[in-house]
């Protein structure tokens, strides 16, 4: 497995586990100490934890609303101003969740640069 | 290098969390807000996955709670403390954030969760007096032991619910704003009917009053405002026997002079079109032998709704119908033996005193020829993202200074004082707790005795055949005349004297007609022994329920609902046949004729399709506004006359000097106010047309319900096709209507109807959260189900069991 992928696997599992017990900024968490534990180079610093945890929040979320007819995700799209599309409303959820641990995995990583 | 990339990517991630984590402007903080560990994700919850099986502390014995279809919650439990234990925690399960956003609302408390735009509102409740009436409530519930037990039972019960929360259960409404809830406390309860006495018994016109006659004088008020309307239809029928009260003595008029001030700005009163219908017809007069009852409370129209339906059972009382989040006990409804429901009485309980302050501080006021010493309340406003604002209200003896030199007042050393009997304290919740468990008329009567405010015309009918109404409340006794207007605050003459005593109360039981009915209109006819001051009584829907009842022989079911859902336009008919031949005679256009045309054929009615309503409305309101307008265009806080003295004057006095339109170089009569009226709204009409491709009713007054917080549109439901209006039976309006309907019939157990504009659920996650919604709106109603005992599954969806638990 390359890092990347590692880094991806690692980022999810970990960035899972903390979120039960700590409250969303879990993913900064995991996203930092992926970036840490398993440094990455270039643009994939950012992506690879981004891609994690987006993938991550949509896919849990999916999961809580599918249950329940998307009733209250139709009414949050409405709320946000994304004209009740429950699909944008997953994408924006991934796309917060994705910024929070790409922007830790950056920190993640120069944590790294800084002990080496 | 090293040093300045990790500084800055430092920075960045610091940066991503605070924005993330932080409510900026009206956006929530995003992170929390949408993370499938701790956002709303997590509120994409039906309640029929709720936990079967909950400990909760405290209790003597399980209660059952089983669940119908309507999520409505049937508790059953072994005794009253358990019970209202049981009530706090599963009201606070569906409503948690509604009953503190409420309490919030009565304490003046809104700045905190919303910010600085809440301030005005708070500072007035505070000024008011609402939080001291809370405290007043309290002292007197204190002096009774067992509802002090019974209020700390259900605090407790609400309590361990919130504290059963993690940050990711709390309700979509926190997150959003950002905050968590707080502990309740029995003060809580106190303050919720504080919200209930305001927005029922809030209303007073005393200082607009005032101002218009220092402008106009006393002869031009009594034409526009009279004590009695030549149509009265009243509360208690007219042709009761006083008798009983021969020793009633009303408050002699004083030999003394009124102040007489111009205030320019009063405060924020609450909707006068709060109000209700009830009625009950006799067993002579019901189809089947059976005492029948009904009842529609009119409020505002907000998700989640104001009601939350429950039937709450121990071994000695079986009892249904609807409560307030917050309040102990059902408030609207029935037991195995009586039922109940009430309309706001609308007396006049709220008068101003004029404060003359010794000086500037505010410490001693003059009253009886003397310097009397002040006290002063010292309110703490707190602002979120703001440093808190402190508000010194003075109080003396008649009430809070409301207006002071710091808020809409008429500058330094004047203050104008509130009497409200809102402040009386009272034992409303002994009252709702008796009535949950009354057995016949004189348990009712017992029951109704130590209620204060917000005065009601309460209903009652038994399982034995009786029907009764009382309106119960405190009520001054006034001098003819006491009240209207500001008052001498120094002069003890001026002071409420007395009470009415509780046994001198109106009341009907078993009128000879056969009937009894409510529909805030004049309490009585001028031969009540006291005074009575007509403080904005309605004249249209007790008129057609009246005479709807004196109809006919016998009455069913099918008639109470028709009734409920009955959307004859008494005013209409009784304005529009003066206003349409005045404008036949005119030119129109051809949409004019068109539109003149559509009203000439409307038979007055409501309804949704219908094209008339619009029409009519449109031409009233314009000429509502053109022959008020010297009241409208005053700088003075004024208020126009009642709906049914406007109509009697243009029908009346078509060339009385009010009639005039004060701009225009003419002099108009009534008849030219129509012609004016009917071309400007013609035009709004058109404008409303091309806007919304029809002018039916239903489209043009599109009715809605909006969430409690400032109605969020992704929370509130909008465009219900139902019909009615304002002093229409069915009186739903834009955003005000009948918030309960409820039909019951006294058999033994009683069979009920009942239905409300909402859900059980305060979650918009939840498909019960507005469930109820389209059946209200087709005038429709569900069965309730009156369990008699608590191992029926008919009907029932799932079960919860609050089990006594020690840790």
């Amino acid at each position: 497995m390359n890092k990347n992928a590692k880094n991806f696997v690692f980022t999810l599992i970990l960035a899972y586990v903390l979120s039960l017990y700590l409250p969303w900024w879990s993913v900064m968490l995991a996203g930092l100490i992926s970036g840490f534990v398993i440094p990455l180079k270039k643009g994939a610093v950012f992506f690879v934890p981004f891609l994690a945890i987006a993938l991550l929040w949509i896919v849990q979320s999916y999961m809580l609303s599918n249950t329940n007819d998307f009733i209250l995700a139709k009414k949050i799209a409405t709320l946000l101003m994304l004209k009740g599309n429950t699909t944008l409303l997953l994408l924006v959820t991934g796309l917060v969740g994705g910024l929070a641990s790409g922007i830790s995995g950056i920190l993640g990583k120069q944590c790294y640069l800084l002990k080496k | 290098m090293k040093i300045f990339k990790f500084g800055l990517s430092l920075v960045l991630a610091i940066a991503t969390f605070y924005a993330l984590n932080t409510k900026l402007g009206s956006l929530p903080p995003l992170g929390k807000f949408l993370s499938p560990n701790q956002g709303v994700w997590q509120n994409e919850i039906t309640e029929s996955d709720s936990h079967p099986e909950i400990n909760l502390k405290g209790l003597t014995a399980p209660v059952t709670v089983k669940y119908d279809e309507h999520l409505i919650p049937h508790v059953f439990a072994e005794n009253k403390k358990d019970l209202y234990r049981a009530q706090g925690y599963i009201t606070a399960q569906h409503r948690l954030w509604q009953m503190e956003f409420q309490t919030h609302a009565a304490a003046g408390r809104l700045s905190e969760i919303v910010g600085e735009v809440a301030l005005n509102y708070d500072r007035t409740e505070r000024r008011r007096g609402m939080v001291y009436g809370a405290e007043q409530k309290l002292k007197n519930w204190e002096t009774d032991q067992e509802v002090i037990d019974y209020v700390d039972a259900y605090a407790d019960g609400v309590n361990q619910y919130i504290n059963s929360l993690k940050p990711s259960d709390f309700p979509v409404e926190y997150k959003l704003l950002d905050y968590s809830p707080e502990e309740w406390t029995r003060k809580k309860t106190a303050l919720l009917l504080m919200y209930m006495t305001k927005m029922l018994a809030g209303e007073d016109s005393d200082l607009e009053y005032t101002n218009f006659l220092k402008k106009y004088g006393k002869e031009r008020f009594d034409l526009l405002y009279p004590d009695f309307f030549d149509a009265n239809d009243p509360v208690i029928p007219a042709e009761t026997d006083w008798s009983i009260m021969e020793n009633a003595i009303q408050t002699p008029i004083p030999d003394s002079e009124m102040p007489l001030d111009y205030v320019k700005e009063t405060i924020e009163k609450p909707n006068p079109n709060n109000g209700s219908n009830n009625w009950a017809v006799s067993p002579e007069k019901s189809y089947s032998g059976n005492a029948i009852l009904a009842n529609d409370p009119h409020l505002g129209l907000n998700l989640p709704s104001i009601w939350f339906a429950m039937q709450l059972s121990t071994p000695e009382q079986n009892t249904f119908g609807v409560t307030l989040p917050g309040a102990l006990g059902i408030v609207i409804g029935f037991n195995e033996h009586i039922a109940w429901g009430m309309t706001n009485a609308t007396r006049d309980v709220i008068d101003w005193y004029k404060i003359e302050f010794e000086d500037q501080t505010n410490s001693h006021y003059k009253y009886d020829n003397a310097w009397k010493a002040t006290t002063k309340r010292l309110e703490e406003i707190k602002i979120r993202g703001k440093e808190t604002f402190l508000d010194t209200v003075t109080y003396t003896h008649h009430g809070p200074v409301t207006y002071d030199a710091s808020f809409k007042g008429n500058g330094e050393k004047i203050g104008y004082a509130m009497r409200w009997t809102g402040h009386l304290g009272g034992q409303n919740q002994r009252t709702l707790l008796d009535l949950n468990t009354s057995k016949n008329y004189d348990d009712y009567k017992n029951a109704i005795k130590s209620f204060v405010a917000p005065a009601q015309n309460v209903i009652f009918a038994s399982t034995e055949g009786d029907i009764a109404l009382w309106i119960q409340g405190k009520f001054p006794n006034k001098w003819k005349g006491q009240g209207k207007f500001l008052m001498d605050g120094s002069n003890p003459e001026h002071d409420w004297q007395s009470y009415i005593p509780q046994e001198h109360n109106a009341h009907t039981k078993n009128p000879e007609r056969g009937f009894v009915s409510s529909a805030n209109q004049h309490p009585v006819d001028e031969s009540y022994p006291y005074y009575v001051f007509n403080d904005g009584y309605e004249t249209y829907r007790n008129r057609v329920i009246n005479n709807f009842f004196r109809s006919k022989d016998k009455f069913d079911i099918q008639d109470f609902k028709d009734l409920h859902n009955n959307n004859f336009n008494l005013q209409a008919s009784e304005l529009l046949p003066f206003m349409i031949p005045v404008v036949e005679k005119a030119e129109l256009s051809s949409f004019e004729q068109e539109m003149l045309n559509k009203v000439k054929s409307w038979k007055y009615n409501n309804d949704i399709d219908e094209v008339g309503p619009t029409i009519w409305q449109s031409w009233y309101n314009t000429l509502v506004d053109i022959t008020w307008d010297e009241i409208e265009n005053d700088s003075l806080a004024l208020e126009y006359p009642f709906k049914y003295q406007t109509i009697y004057l243009l029908k009346n006095s078509p060339n009385d000097k009010f009639m005039d339109i004060v701009e225009t170089p003419e002099v108009e009569s009534a008849n030219d106010l129509f012609l004016i009226a009917f071309k400007e709204a013609a035009q709004k009409l058109k404008e409303l047309e091309n806007k919304n491709g029809t002018l039916d009713w239903g489209n043009s007054k599109a009715t809605y319900i909006g969430h409690l917080l400032q109605a969020l549109p992704a929370f509130s439901r909008f465009d219900l096709p139902i019909g009615g209006f304002y002093s229409i039976v069915n009186a739903t309006a834009k955003n005000h209507g009948p918030s309960w309907r409820m039909i019951v019939e006294m058999t033994s157990p009683p069979t009920a109807l009942g239905v409300y504009p909402g859900g059980q659920s305060g979650n918009p996650g939840s498909k019960f959260y507005d469930d109820m919604v389209d059946t209200w709106a087709s005038g429709n109603y569900f069965k309730l189900n009156f369990m008699q005992e608590k191992n029926q599954t008919d009907g029932i969806i799932f079960s919860q069991t609050l089990n006594p638990s020690n840790e």
